[in-house]
């Protein structure tokens, strides 16, 4: 009773989401007491479920875009010709994160317009340390017997790295990822005060329209969309690690 | 055959292996042997080319070993290592045909290979093939990394402390089947430890190192009855050579004539052991029996106390 | 390397400042030739070529880190010439900015400086002098009036009255949410450390209230402070309001109780068992282990808590302004408004310096209370 209880919560959270996607107008008796009088109590500047997908959208090419660069980044710093740029790379990665993301993106305005770019890029800036961190303790502290072995084995660099370095580190790794992409999803709302499409556009309605509705529709939806991605993706990694023996 | 000529190695500037030449010999056990950080893990490292040498040259079987690349060299020598060094993510079965896989052999022949070697080894494949590493025990864990040593048939096995990590029951067990293994495959085994009962044991010939420097490199025998310095006495112990003489041989090479009453020895066992036996029970002689059972003569105190006495 | 790449850009190719005849009107690119007097110019040209080749040869960390200080403080100095250069006298609507050329210069300089410094591992306070002396530069600059051609500076002394106002509300939102989640949060960590079956209750909340994005959690908090303001006698008295600073602090202050009750958490698990067994063994109470023992252990894990939760408020601070809780975010919220962008850099560059100077400090502090043997490794 108890192992399945917390799968069963996340279904039906999954069914009210999507229910409250696909016919927000069920759901409405429950938000009319917090909004005055003749106010909507629905979002009815555009469709959640767009903005919804949308929203995840614009995390998922930021994601991508961070996942590369910064694995890429944390491959090349623990080979041994880049090992002197290590040192560098972290700090460097680490001054990106005291960036304030509204900073990121009212600067990147001016270069790339209003809309998703600008977003996209506060994202990707944002989604790289945890990423770029990760990958790096997780290549950084691989058991040296079987670094050893692989390398008594006859493997050449490339194969020491895609047969064991990272299959080892992937657990490491997708926590990193599994944060980087809950920071995303609401950081993403910020992006809607530069006018990108996401979820943020609900909640900033509500704040000028003093629609507490709005509002906590809004957050709700990035907040259970953040942890149903945070719990499926925590569930690949324990398989994962599980396989890996760790 | 490994030839060692003029091997150096030095980290910046101090040579941690410095200027040793020593040939060793094919299907045999040589056991490098001497204190923490004297050398022995880079001298090993150095026919593999996982450590490159500063001067000097490794040939085996004639051939420099750098006439290849550094991994095609090591796809050819087998290396196991303290603590296994399995791949945790990857099964028993895959983790021996890890070189096997490197060296693109076809699917049938690596899947014969690691059905073999896990036979050899003791371990049952329909239970063990598709385990994890941390599945197993960790004299299991070590006999598989000793197997996918093994796997791609090397004609040399390197092997750094390897049973290092084993309790002593396990590890007493994992040195006879390592002698059986040799025997069987007649690999040629070069062996770092620095536990010296471990070398007794297992060696054919015994290379001391001390700071870097070869200082012997001879039989078990003639370390004991001819130590070149007193660093070698020391490792050897002074009170401990009687014993270790006798450790070197078997009661069967120590047989004479004649019966004795007892519980018979088998040919096989230490004279060392013999000699244990001897004096828990209080007799004078003990009867001699070959693997077959029969008996073939007697061991007697006496004669083991000359064995065990210096070489005049 | 990449770094004289940069410098090479930033000097040669990219515009150096850009003139507008107003604030809101796209500007004219001036290259560092026609953005200075003709020998201001050819000198930066030259000190940039220098400061190129010093990077180019493999020269030691304390040279690169001298030549990143000259050349930023040249670059500093020559980009308030420009201002004064590309002016026109009596001229109040010409607005002159740094371009992209002098931020590239910037932050090569920058990347050198970090990467010196990060080669010379200098002792926690040495990095802490380093910063403290680099800010002074800047405040001299500034003071010295050098700057006051520059557009940042024009939006300044519109509203200097405003700017210090919000700065203090900015940095109080920040600093009083740290203090607040650290009262709350530290003895919660303790207490979740001592009683087990809490632990994953409370993480769980405090995790689930992170995935809340900040401006949702700062409108959902309007209604119930609305609430309690009209409802509780005297809390309006004491600055609970619906909208305002008191919704902002504390959805802060929610946020923040995460990383410090994690982090104590960890940093408490994390103490080694022998130590507290030999506590426990020489007759140490509970109380005098805590403090004795466990606390002063965990503390660099704690100070990363903390480091995490202040650099995190200074930067989600901005957004109070959406709510009207103040704070730098007012101007950048103003200039994307009016798509000023200096007013939005008036907001923006002190925030930067601000979590950037915070993080310095506190990686200083756990780095001094990290043992020995561990030190050196964070950067
Ligand atoms: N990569 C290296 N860089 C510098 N010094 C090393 C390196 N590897 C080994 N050494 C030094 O060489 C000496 C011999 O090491 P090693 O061969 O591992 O000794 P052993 O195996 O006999 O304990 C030690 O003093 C060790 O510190
Ligand atoms: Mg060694």
């Amino acid at each position: 009773m108890r192992a399945w209880l917390p799968s069963l919560l996340r279904a039906v959270l999954l069914a009210i989401l999507l229910a409250f996607l696909i016919s927000p107008g069920w759901f409405e008796p429950l938000l009319k007491p917090l909004v005055q009088d003749n106010a909507p109590a629905i979002y009815n500047q555009g469709s959640l479920l767009t903005l919804t997908l949308l929203h995840l959208r614009t995390v998922a090419i930021a994601t991508i875009a961070a996942i590369i660069v910064a694995v890429t980044l944390a491959i090349l710093v623990t080979r041994s010709f880049g090992a002197e740029f290590l040192p560098l790379s972290r700090s460097l990665v680490n001054v990106g994160q005291t960036f304030p993301p509204v900073a990121v993106l009212a600067l990147a305005v001016p270069a790339l317009g209003f809309g998703e770019k600008p977003t996209l890029v506060a994202l990707f800036l944002y989604g790289l340390l945890p990423i770029f961190e990760n990958t790096l303790t997780g290549l950084t502290t691989l058991p040296p017997s079987v670094m050893e072995a692989a390398r008594g084995a006859g493997m050449t660099d490339r194969q020491r790295l895609f047969k064991v370095e990272l299959p080892l580190a992937m657990p490491v790794i997708l926590a990193g990822i599994r944060l980087s992409v809950v920071i995303s999803l609401a950081t993403a709302t910020i992006g809607s005060t530069v006018a990108a499409k996401t979820l943020g556009e609900v909640i900033i309605a509500g704040l000028q329209s003093n629609n507490i509705a709005f509002v906590l529709q809004g957050g709700l939806i990035v907040g259970a969309l953040a942890v149903l991605i945070y719990d499926g993706l925590s569930a690949i990694e324990a398989v994962l690690a599980r396989r890996a023996g760790l | 055959m490994i030839e060692i000529d003029g091997i150096t190695k030095r980290y910046d500037g101090t040579a941690v292996v410095d200027n040793v030449t020593m040939t060793i010999e094919p299907r045999t056990v040589t056991v490098i042997v001497g204190t923490s950080g004297s050398g022995k893990t880079t001298l090993l490292r150095m026919i593999n080319r996982l450590v490159e040498p500063s001067a000097g040259a490794i040939r085996l079987d004639g051939e420099d070993n750098r006439s290849m690349p550094g991994f095609e060299l090591r796809r050819r020598i087998g290396y196991a290592i303290q603590g296994h060094g399995l791949f945790p993510h990857r099964t028993v079965a895959q983790n021996i045909a890890t070189v096997p896989v490197l060296l693109d052999w076809d699917k049938a022949r690596i899947d014969a290979k690691v059905a073999e070697l896990l036979a050899l080894f003791q371990l049952d494949p329909a239970i063990f093939a598709a385990r994890f590493p941390h599945e197993l025990s960790g004299g299991q864990q070590q006999r598989v990394g000793v197997a996918r040593a093994l796997a791609a048939e090397p004609k040399v096995l390197l092997m750094d402390e390897p049973f290092g990590a084993l309790d002593p029951i396990i590890r007493a067990k994992a040195q006879a089947d390592l002698l059986d293994i040799q025997k069987l495959l007649k690999t040629t085994i070069v062996l770092v430890t620095h536990d010296m009962d471990e070398a007794f044991h297992l060696a054919d010939k015994i290379a001391v190192m001390d700071k870097g420097e070869l200082v012997q490199y001879g039989t078990p025998a003639e370390l004991v009855t001819n130590p070149a310095t007193e660093f070698v006495q020391t490792l050897i112990g002074a009170s401990e050579r009687p014993f270790r003489l006798l450790s070197i041989e078997t009661a069967g090479q120590a047989v004479e004539p004649g019966t004795a009453d007892g519980k018979p020895v088998g040919a096989a066992t230490s004279q060392r052991d013999v000699l244990s036996e001897l004096l828990w029970t209080g007799r004078d002689a003990l009867p001699v029996a070959a693997a077959d059972g029969t008996l073939i003569g007697k061991v007697t105190l006496e004669g083991l106390a000359r064995r065990a006495a210096r070489p005049q | 390397m990449v770094i004289a790449l940069l410098v090479a850009y930033g000097a040669l190719v990219a515009p150096f400042a850009t003139f507008r005849a107003n604030r809101i009107v796209p500007g004219e690119a001036k290259s560092v030739l026609a953005a200075l007097p003709a020998g201001a110019g050819v000198v930066l040209l030259g000190l940039m070529i220098v400061a190129a080749a010093i990077i180019l040869l493999k020269t030691p960390a304390l040279l690169r880190l001298a030549t990143a200080a000259v050349a930023l403080g040249a670059i500093a100095l020559f980009i308030g010439l420009t201002a004064a250069y590309l002016t026109p006298p009596e001229n109040t609507y010409a607005r002159v900015s740094p371009a992209s050329g002098f931020w590239i210069l910037l932050f090569a300089y920058a990347l050198l400086a970090a990467d010196s410094i990060t080669r010379l591992r200098p002792r926690p306070g040495v990095r802490v002098l380093l910063l403290l002396a680099t800010l002074g530069g800047a405040a001299a600059i500034l003071v010295s009036g050098l700057w006051d051609g520059l557009s940042i500076l024009k939006e300044y002394a519109g509203r200097a009255d405003v700017f210090w106002l919000e700065a203090g509300r900015h940095v109080a939102l920040a600093l009083g949410s740290l203090f607040a989640s650290v009262v709350v949060g530290l003895p919660l960590g303790i207490l979740c450390h001592r009683v087990e079956p809490l632990r994953a209750g409370v993480l769980n909340t405090l995790n689930l209230i992170q995935t809340i994005p900040s401006i949702a959690l700062f409108g959902i908090l309007i209604a119930p402070l609305g609430w309690i303001a009209v409802h509780v006698p005297g809390a309006g008295a004491i600055g609970i309001r619906g909208i305002g600073a008191a919704p902002a602090f504390v959805a802060l202050f929610l946020y923040s109780l995460l990383p410090v009750v994690a982090n104590t958490v960890v940093g408490l698990a994390g103490v080694p068992r022998e130590a507290n067994e030999a506590a426990r063994g020489i007759g140490m109470t509970d109380r005098q282990r805590l403090f004795g023992i466990e606390l002063p252990l965990a503390m660099p894990v704690i100070l990363t808590g903390i480091r995490i939760v202040l650099v995190q408020s200074i930067g989600l601070a901005t957004i109070a302004a959406l709510i009207g809780g103040g704070g730098f975010g007012v101007f950048v919220f103003q200039g994307i408004g009016q798509t000023a962008m200096d007013l939005v850099l008036l907001g923006a560059v002190p925030t930067v310096v601000l979590a950037f100077a915070a993080a310095i400090v506190l990686d200083a502090l756990i780095e001094m209370n990290t043992p020995s043997q561990n030190r050196g490794r964070t950067t």
